[in-house]
């Protein structure tokens, strides 16, 4: 069956099978900055963009994205590269696999919560996990990305 | 899971129609839980063209629609405010947001999960649920029917009656389930609901009869009623937990949720 989304701002028509999930036909069709990780919905590194709210691609049937907006770290480039430097001067960035699900849930929460707290950062950032880091640096360079756009 | 056929539509009652045309045939809220499933699924029913995504709020209620998700809860004003926001502090601690901004409330009533951190607030504030065929019932009715004829969940309507509320959810880690969870409430009666024990939300009836007969409620009424609370309660042991640990917190958090409701009463 065909679907129609737009990815990027880009329209695009994907041809998919009634159970496949997003993160493999973002995957198929060359979107390789969506990880896969657990697939279980547990780790956070697929996740994108619907309609501006994070979702864990591997869980979302692609069927159910008819008619969104999809957004994956491209989409978000400005803020994903300023968000990568300030994770680079704070230590918070070694194998760098999970850096675009974070720059996408920054990116979220800065439009649902422009001031967070550390403690709203915290809660938002629940579900991305990181293997490399402390998430203490990763909160740090969140929060001077956001007060960069004051 | 693995679906065959996929069907979207916006009239329920055709929905409803091809629900029963076959016994593998389901509604689909988010699909977040039937992933997790090895369900083979003839024809999923996507609802999601009906606009059950809305909260709506009247004068005397908070009407949930089905296809609503979990995140929209979390920062619904209006939820936010009635019993103490229990509803969306429950919420506030299942997953992550990228599973929140997936999974509904329609499927995390329908499932019945005995790990549910959503049922054990939903009980103790004045529930009911509306469906497409069988019409309006009580959350405790339905929780306690066996086998619901298959059906639609059209929407949750929670009655705004000025209750107090607590809710805590005991847990190991960020994303892991419950090792139990309480809630609380008083408006004229209390009730006590608690979930993942790890079965099924239920309610300690003695603990729940004694303190509403008392005339006043203070501290040592308190601590009976958590210690009836313990006793009465089948608690079982599982990877999270053992049944006496479940005990000793089931003593403490009624405890403590009590205080809470009670607390500016005497
Ligand atoms: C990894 C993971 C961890 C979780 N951890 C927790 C947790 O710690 N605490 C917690 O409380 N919850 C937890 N949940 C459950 C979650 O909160 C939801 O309750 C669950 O995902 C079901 O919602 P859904 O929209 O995904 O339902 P679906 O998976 O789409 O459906 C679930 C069931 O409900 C039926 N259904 C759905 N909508 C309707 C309707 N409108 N009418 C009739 N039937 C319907 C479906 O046919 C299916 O049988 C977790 C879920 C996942 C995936």
């Amino acid at each position: 069956m065909k679907i129609n989304v737009t990815v990027n701002n880009r329209e695009r028509v994907f041809d998919i099978s009634p159970d496949e999930y997003l993160l493999d036909t973002l995957r198929e069709h060359g979107f390789l900055s969506v990880k896969r990780g657990c697939d279980n919905s547990s780790c956070g590194v697929c996740t994108v963009l619907l309609d501006n709210k994070p979702v864990a691609s591997c869980t979302l049937l692609t069927i159910k994205t008819e008619g969104c907006h999809i957004t994956t770290v491209e989409g978000i480039s400005k803020d994903a590269e300023k968000l990568s430097e300030h994770m680079g001067d704070e230590g918070a960035d070694q194998c760098g696999f999970c850096n675009p699900s974070l720059a996408l849930t920054m990116y979220a929460l800065k439009q649902e919560n422009p001031h967070p707290t550390d403690d709203e950062i915290k809660k938002y950032l629940v579900g991305n996990l990181c293997r490399c880091t402390g998430y203490q640096s990763q909160v740090i360079s969140i929060r001077k990305c956001l007060e960069d756009d004051e | 899971m693995k679906i065959k056929n996929y069907y979207k539509t916006s009239n329920l009652e055709d929905a409803y129609k091809m629900l029963l045309d076959d016994k593998q045939n389901i509604i689909i809220g988010g699909g977040a839980w039937l992933k997790l499933t090895k369900k083979i699924v003839e024809t999923a029913i996507d609802i999601t063209p009906a606009n059950l995504n809305e909260i709506i709020e009247t004068k005397d209620s908070i009407e949930i629609g089905a296809m609503t998700s979990l995140h929209q809860i979390e920062i619904n004003k209006a939820l936010q405010s009635h019993c103490n926001g229990i509803l969306c502090e429950a919420i506030s601690h299942i997953m992550g947001m990228g599973i929140r901004n997936i999974a509904t409330i329609g499927g995390s009533v329908m499932g019945k999960y005995s790990f549910s951190d959503i049922l054990t607030p939903l009980l103790v504030m004045d529930t009911s649920l509306v469906f497409h065929n069988y019409g309006e019932i009580s959350l405790e009715e339905f929780m306690n029917i066996k086998r619901f004829d298959k059906d639609i969940l059209v929407r949750v309507i929670i009655k705004k009656d000025n209750r107090k509320g607590y809710f805590h959810k005991v847990q190991k880690t960020a994303l892991d389930f419950a090792v139990i969870n309480f809630a609380v409430s008083k408006k004229n009666k209390i009730r006590i609901f608690v979930g993942s024990r790890p079965s099924i939300a239920i309610e300690p009836l003695k603990a729940v009869e004694y303190i509403n007969n008392q005339k006043v409620v203070n501290d040592e009424v308190i601590a009976t009623t958590a210690s009836i609370a313990a006793n009465e309660m089948k608690l079982g042991s599982n990877s999270r937990a053992g049944s006496e640990y479940r005990k000793s917190l089931v003593e403490v958090y009624i405890k403590r949720g009590l205080k809470e409701v009670m607390s500016n009463e005497n």
